[in-house]
């Protein structure tokens, strides 16, 4: 417990700028050494991880290496042309996108490449950008609902659940679906001032060339996870091939180099996730699995689902999500694939409550950013106080649904 | 005589030909922009709930910063360009209300729009931050609706008289 506890602490506080890692694997060797986890255990954590890292990398390469070739700039130049000039109508594209971008690229994509090319369109067409940058954030988590890919959440609850990746999908559509037309209005009402002080249209310069090479190995990245899934292959093996074509691709046209490659692969990263998956089943292991046994409700019913949602967002917004679903996922794939998607839920859709996605991660940077009080966090929480209750309520109330449809089998 | 105009996004350009229109030939014109932090703020925390992620180069954050700055200047620039006389160009980063009250400090006068909801007449038509600054200026103040007022009729209708005891 005192070593999960160490290894979060550092996680968020970074000291000297540490990797994760640095702190996260010597923290690992060492509940296997003292016999905290057999080493049996530890083994079997590893190689149910080890595909779900594998996955991870390939979609971060994938990600990284379409942001090279253009994709983010055209997005922001389609976004720029199609709002001609009307905020309401840039607010619907940026939800397209990074809805969109979210569920295909993952939840990084949206937060790191996506985020300052909406603010720049915002910027170019005069509008305020405050409703569209707040809408990347939000739905980084939000539309990280649908595909194993699209959070690294979702891709650990992916291989505990035992389901395919089709019937993930197919799940998971009409949450992501009811999550995300739930924060549409909620945005639409709380930035009704902002959204109504107008804009200009774009001056026509040259729209970017539509990287079309990226789209389509995306779009046959995405058919192969359904066609690998259908012959019960892993789908990583599909990530990885189209995270081949376009490095390679890359490579020959010199857009990129093996040294930026490996790091978009980000390896101290892949390494936490390890270690941290370690340290969580260490404490699972040695008696929380019965203690939340117990807080984790039976059943399928939709009380039943909205109270395990409910737990993983309390949980997810108290430290992390990562630690949450690490801890909340034996339990739950007890209970059943139902069970599963409902802690995905909470663990998604809970950390737009705080910006900075958990309390642990508020509070330190309240620490060092005591010195100027810049930092307001009034707005940021009180629209995540209209859309997490709203959205979270009407995604399990779909999932609900789905389960009855489509059963979870 | 010092003529304070806030540039606005989107509701800017009524406050540069309200300047143009009122503010006398020889009076300095500073042009003020604000960039409140919150759009960073927003981008730095999202990188920041990411765990393990590492790379603090790669915050977003960092970069939506830089780009406020230039379109803080271009926008800066369009309004120059709008005001067609010499003027100062003032950009400051911080609370937006609270900076534009200390930058108008020992100004005469304060050229600002409303920018709330602007379908009829009433105090819904200042935003909170706006409203801040009328109400803290410490100046004459010239507010001017962005887009033509809407009519005398959309005025709300007199409270009931309180009934007499």
């Amino acid at each position: 417990m005192a070593m999960l506890a160490l290894v979060l602490v550092c996680a968020v506080v970074r000291p000297f700028n540490w990797p994760e890692a640095v702190v996260a694997v010597p923290a690992a060797a060492l509940v296997v050494a003292t016999g905290a986890i057999s080493p049996a255990h530890a083994l079997d954590e590893a190689e149910q991880l080890g595909p779900v890292i594998g996955f991870l990398a390939a979609v971060l390469v994938l990600a990284q290496l379409c942001d090279d070739e253009g994709l983010f700039q055209a997005c922001g130049a389609w976004m720029a042309r199609t709002a001609a000039g009307r905020p309401r109508r840039l607010l619907a594209q940026v939800f397209l996108a990074a809805s969109a971008i979210t569920a295909v690229l993952s939840l990084d994509a949206t937060v790191v490449l996506l985020t300052p090319v909406v603010f720049a369109t915002a910027a170019r067409l005069g509008a305020r950008p405050k409703p569209h940058v707040y809408a990347c954030t939000h739905l980084s988590n939000t539309a990280s609902l649908l595909l194993p890919v699209s959070n690294l959440t979702n891709l650990l609850a992916f291989a505990a659940s035992g389901l395919s990746f089709t019937r993930f999908a197919a799940l998971m559509a009409l949450p992501w679906v009811a999550a995300i037309v739930v924060e549409y209005v909620v945005f639409r009402r709380f930035f009704a001032t902002d959204l109504d002080a107008g804009a200009q249209a774009p001056s026509t310069g040259d729209a970017p060339e539509l990287p079309l090479f990226a789209l389509v190995t995306v779009a046959c990245t995405l058919a192969g996870f359904v066609l690998t899934s259908a012959l019960g292959v892993d789908p990583a093996w599909a990530a990885l091939a189209g995270a081949t074509v376009l490095g390679v691709r890359a490579l020959l046209r010199r857009r990129t180099t093996p040294k930026a490659l490996l790091r978009s692969v980000s390896v101290p990263f892949l390494a936490f996730v390890l270690a941290l998956g370690i340290v969580v089943r260490a404490v699972v292991d040695n008696g929380l699995d019965t203690a939340l046994g117990h807080l984790i409700p039976d059943g399928t019913g939709l009380p039943a689902l909205l109270g395990i949602a409910v737990l993983a967002a309390v949980l997810a917004n108290a430290i992390n999500n990562l630690p949450a679903v690490l801890v909340l996922l034996p339990p739950a794939a007890a209970t059943g694939p139902g069970a599963v998607l409902a802690v995905l839920l909470g663990v998604n859709i809970g950390p737009n409550l705080t910006y900075a996605g958990s309390l642990a991660t508020l509070l330190w940077r309240r620490i060092v950013h005591a010195h100027d009080a810049e930092v307001r966090l009034g707005e940021f929480t009180r629209l995540g106080l209209y859309a997490v209750p709203a959205s979270l309520g009407a995604s399990v109330l779909a999932l609900w649904a789905s389960l009855a449809l489509i059963g979870g089998g | 005589m010092v003529v304070v105009v806030w540039i606005v996004e989107g509701t800017w350009p009524a406050c540069v030909d309200a300047a143009r229109r009122h503010a006398p030939a020889d009076a300095e014109v500073v042009l003020l922009h604000v960039t409140g932090p919150d759009a960073a703020d927003a981008a730095h925390g999202a990188f920041a709930g990411l765990l393990g992620r590492g790379h603090p180069e790669r915050d977003p954050g960092t970069r939506v910063e830089h780009l406020a700055a230039a379109s803080a200047e271009t926008l800066l620039h369009a309004a120059a360009d709008r005001l067609a006389r010499p003027c100062t160009r003032l950009e400051r980063t911080g609370r937006v209300e609270h900076e534009v009250v200390a930058a108008t400090d020992g100004a005469d006068l304060l050229i600002l729009a409303r920018d709330g909801d602007r379908t009829r007449l009433g105090p819904p038509s200042l935003a909170p931050p706006s409203r801040f600054v009328v109400d803290h200026a410490p100046c004459p103040v010239l507010l001017v609706w962005p887009e033509p007022a809407p009519p005398v009729t959309t005025l709300p209708p007199a409270p009931p008289r309180p009934p007499v005891p």
